[in-house]
């Protein structure tokens, strides 16, 4: 059973990123400016790297002979397991950043846990990621600023962003089964933990972007068990067309 | 972004070298700009250090003084150090 559990962990840590990758690469070629296309792609490449190295960890773990490519191409939705918010489609360049950051800070936190789980392996991977996650949340909290505390349209832009994501917001800290199973077992951390750091950061942020808090309480969950909204089909019909078109194809 | 400042980016790659100037790329301001130098730029840890200067804070020499700048020099052997031999444990000269 914990094997199981630390399977879909792990898929949880590899989809996140690769979800979220697929999103960035979007932009690529249509960023608002050269420097900032850059910027996305460069965080999407380091997001790809990331969830390759943890979907062959989960490859491994479920002993099933899956490498990170058929994890990757040969799921269908349901069998996703990454949050909602990094799913939510890019819109607007507010949208796009707003959910890069919120991401950003809960993520940075996730991993400054897991450089102390007691699995090596999921230490080193967080050690690694963790570098260039550091950087990806100094980059998305400057632009949070930048854009919160700019013209008047690029604020409206961004409190609307900050509106409509904010119910997946609530999906990071819920912890489930798995997560208490693994936390007890000193192999990851419990998300819930993790609230307070994230809160209290994005309010000093927001501060100083000039940019209000939600007061909705109520969130969408579902995603790391499977459930998801219409448009992670779209994502991964776009993801995997080639592998599903051309199963094996290699280049 | 047209109306986004130009700068250019110089990068020390080593210690013990000078920073070198690698291109120029549009930033708001210094601090962004160092940020998308970092993208743009050391992708492949190519460096240690970034400078970034505006580039109309630049003066350059015009192109039509290029004979009487450096002229001169050209006529002048003994002003370029090649009659030593240089031992090879001295690097970057």
């Amino acid at each position: 059973m914990l094997l199981d559990d630390k399977y879909t962990y792990l898929l949880r840590l590899g989809d996140n990123a690769l979800v979220l990758s697929q999103r960035l690469s979007e932009w690529c070629g249509k960023g608002p400016a050269f420097e900032e296309d850059m910027a996305l792609t460069n965080t999407a490449l380091d997001l790809i790297g990331q969830a390759r190295m943890w979907l062959s960890y989960a490859g491994e773990v479920e002993g099933r002979d899956r490498d990170e490519d058929q994890l990757a191409f040969r799921r269908d939705a349901h069998e996703f397991v990454n949050l909602l918010l990094v799913e939510q489609p890019n819109r607007d360049y507010a949208t796009t950043i707003v959910r890069q950051f919120f991401f950003d800070v809960w993520h940075h936190l996730l991993l400054q846990a897991l450089t102390r789980s007691a699995d090596d392996r999921i230490a080193d991977i967080a050690g690694k990621a963790i570098k260039e996650v550091g950087y990806h949340v100094r980059r998305s909290t400057d632009l949070v600023v930048r854009l919160g505390d700019g013209s008047d349209e690029s604020r409206r832009r961004m409190q609307a962003a900050v509106d409509e994501l904010w119910m997946y917001t609530g999906e990071m800290f819920a912890a489930d089964e798995t997560d208490e199973l693994l936390a007890a077992q000193g192999l990851a951390c419990d998300p819930s933990t993790l609230k307070e750091a994230w809160f209290a950061w994005v309010r000093d942020v927001f501060a100083d972007a000039t940019l209000t808090l939600p007061s909705a309480q109520w969130m969408q969950k579902g995603g790391k068990q499977g459930r998801h909204g219409e448009h992670l089909g779209f994502l991964l019909a776009e993801l995997q067309f080639l592998q599903r078109a051309y199963p094996g194809a290699q280049w | 972004m047209n109306e986004w400042p130009l700068w250019e980016v110089f990068i020390r790659s080593q210690h013990g070298l000078a920073h070198k100037h690698v291109g120029s790329l549009h930033a708001p301001d210094a601090e962004m700009a160092i940020n998308n130098a970092r993208d743009v730029y050391t992708r492949r840890s190519e460096g240690l250090s970034i400078w970034v200067v505006r580039a109309d804070g630049i003066v350059a020499s015009s192109p039509g003084d290029k004979a009487p700048l450096f002229e001169p020099a050209n006529s002048k052997v003994y002003r370029h150090p090649t009659f030593f031999p240089v031992p090879d444990e001295v690097k970057h000269m």
